[in-house]
């Protein structure tokens, strides 16, 4: 039933509108891939967004679905489901009304679009707003609302632009965990788009990192300045732009369980860490550089977290000094220069690193 | 209520402002009050008055409908589209309002005369405007088609344009994204309009008497019987009019105040 799944190839993109252009854009998304395209809040995400569904002229360049050269396709030929960020729902329209929109388009009998809308709204935990107007959900259902209009045509791609960004904190958590859930439960090749960088290591099989600039009194420019993994982002940003835009921090995959004394403890490459969450399973845990307490003796303290450590890299930015402790996994602690000198820090000292549980962030 | 008398200041703004409305309403309705309800009938039992009103009902009807079928492509524009001189053609939307009807009147008679190149090719097909109802149709669409434009451009400009670009992705055509998103959307806006532009096409006077005086509108029987009658004779024509025009208002108010779900 499903149409074959899209890879996506973007060559030499150039698309140049009134307010905002694109430069040169080259992605390579694989056929089953959640790749996330993370850049600071502004025009260009939206603008690649929808030059890739069809929705501007492109100035030059191609761009290819599943191997066919689609630059040139009307949006309703691709094949491209999209998401925007405050959902763009048919107010005229009832949720099943919505959902079934492209379905309708598809000369589908009556009962075939029934069952399909029934079964994505059960996917996606909306089978009870079926009759409601959109005017009367909240974010999160109506979210949900526009992910079932876009998924129900089965397309060969799915484009989210900033799809959580609107929501409160707690309904983009979960969200967010959903979005993971039916990428892995129907494999759509999904780009989606966020200046959020926990939601793109969250989701991201890779992460494309876009830079804008202006260039004269109104336009703004967008280029991508490095495409990798979430570890190749974070650990090697390819220039001043991505890592400040990504900061230093410290992140994480690894399994959260619950331990006997109430907290729970992420197993990251062999050293457990204590936190406070209430999520189990694969997650992602970041500790802030400077959370972290560094000592040359072990300190009785209050943290739950205390390793003992070897000083890999001493790295100076003036008044504050970021040190990378091998416990093994690498942590950056953040301390000012004036302790760096009183404790008189060198690259393979032994050292012990500790900070609470409470300073954990897993998500 | 009391918000209305607050202050001094405001007491005599209520007093100013009822002048006006006073100003509005005492006209009408002592033209509606001194016809008793049997002239009122037997008014409207004369053929002529009868046919007359009939007669303006049609003619701004198809008015009505040739501005739709223009009129809302062009709103749409408008509205969505950025292009070199959208701001001339706004201009021209809005003349019609700001001339005077019986120079409009005029300026038709310059193009749809009967010496005149369309004024002669349209006669190849039996269709003349001097003195016809064809002449009365394109009076009243020149001078009311801004109400049209204007409110179903307002009403487009409403609709968030992702919406369209939405629908698109899910396999419609642009035709299919227009039909099935813009124009359900658009489409109380767009009838509060006709409705408006209808009403206006009924009074229209200044346009059509030049055009064509005959076959009469009701506002040209209206102003032939107090010309060659008086007013004793053509106040319960005036009455009926301003009687069918309130309703029609009515109807228009109620339309447009019912809000559209909200996105």
């Amino acid at each position: 039933m499903r149409e074959e799944l899209g890879s996506v190839q973007v060559r030499d993109l150039g698309v140049d509108l009134e307010e905002f252009r694109l430069c040169d854009v080259n992605l390579d998304v694989a056929a089953g891939e959640y790749f996330v395209i993370l850049g600071p809040t502004g025009a260009g995400k939206t603008v690649l967004l929808e030059t890739i569904a069809g929705l501007h002229r492109p100035l030059k360049g191609r761009i290819l679905l599943a191997g066919e050269d689609i630059t040139h396709a009307p949006p309703e030929r691709r094949g491209i489901g999209f998401v925007y960020q405050d959902y763009a729902l048919f107010p005229h329209l009832s949720v099943a009304g919505n959902i079934a929109f492209g379905l309708k388009l598809r000369k589908m009998g009556r009962g075939d679009i029934e069952e399909r809308v029934t079964t994505i709204g059960r996917l996606l935990g909306i089978e009870h707003l079926l009759h409601r107007r959109p005017g009367t959900l909240s974010g999160g259902e109506a979210q949900r609302v526009a992910l079932a209009r876009a998924l129900v045509v089965e397309p060969r791609l799915l484009l989210l632009d900033e799809p959580l960004s609107a929501l409160d904190p707690e309904t983009r958590e979960a969200l967010q965990r959903e979005l993971g859930r039916i990428h892995r439960e129907l494999g759509t090749t999904t780009v989606h788009v966020t200046h959020d960088f926990e939601e793109a290591v969250a989701l991201g099989d890779r992460i494309a990192v876009l830079r804008e600039d202006r260039v004269g009194d109104v336009k703004r420019e967008g280029r991508i300045v490095q495409v990798g993994t979430t570890e190749d982002i974070f650990r090697r940003p390819a220039n001043e732009f991505v890592a400040r835009f990504v900061g230093v921090r410290n992140v994480f995959r690894g399994q959260a369980h619950t331990a006997e004394d109430g907290y729970k403890l992420v197993m990251v490459n062999g050293v457990e860490i204590a936190a406070v969450t209430e999520l189990e399973g694969s997650v992602h845990a970041s500790v802030r550089p400077e959370d972290i307490v560094l000592s040359r003796q072990p300190l009785l303290s209050s943290a739950r977290n205390a390793f003992r450590g070897q000083i890999v890299d001493i790295s100076d930015r003036g008044t504050i000094v970021y040190i990378t402790v091998r416990i093994p996994p690498d942590f950056i602690c953040m301390i000012t220069r004036r302790s760096l000198e009183e404790m008189e820090l060198r690259e393979g000292m032994g050292v012990h690193v500790a900070f609470k549980a409470s300073a954990v962030h897993v998500f | 209520m009391r918000a209305l008398f607050a202050d001094r200041m405001r007491a005599a703004f209520v007093v100013l402002g009822s002048l006006l409305i006073l100003f509005v309403a005492w006209p009408l309705l002592r033209t509606i009050t001194a016809t008793g309800p049997a002239v009122l009938w037997q008014t409207l039992l004369d053929e002529e008055v009868r046919g007359s009103i009939l007669l303006t009902f049609q003619a701004s009807f198809i008015a009505t409908g040739l501005a739709f079928v223009c009129g809302v492509p062009l709103a749409y524009l408008l509205a969505w589209v950025d292009f070199p001189g959208k701001r001339l053609v706004e201009g021209v939307i809005d003349v019609p309002i700001v001339v005077p009807h019986s120079a409009a009147g005029i300026a038709l008679l310059m193009v749809f005369g009967r010496r005149t190149l369309l004024g002669q090719a349209f006669s190849i097909f039996g269709l003349k405007f001097v003195s016809a109802f064809p002449g009365i149709v394109i009076a009243m669409l020149f001078v009311s088609l801004s109400f049209l434009v204007n409110a179903a451009r307002e009403g487009f400009e409403a609709v968030d344009p992702r919406l369209e670009r939405v629908a698109r992705t899910l396999g419609a055509s642009p035709w299919r994204a227009f039909w099935g998103v813009s124009f359900p959307l658009a489409w109380r806006s767009i009838l509060s309009g006709m409705i408006l532009m209808w009403a206006r096409g009924l009074s229209e006077f200044g346009a059509v008497i030049i055009l064509a005086y005959h076959p009469m509108v009701a506002p040209v029987l209206l102003y032939e019987r107090f010309e060659s009658f008086g007013l004793r004779y053509s106040r319960p024509v005036a009455a009926l009019m301003i009687l069918i025009c309130l309703a029609t208002f009515v109807v228009l108010r109620l339309t447009a105040g019912r809000k559209r779900g909200r996105a």
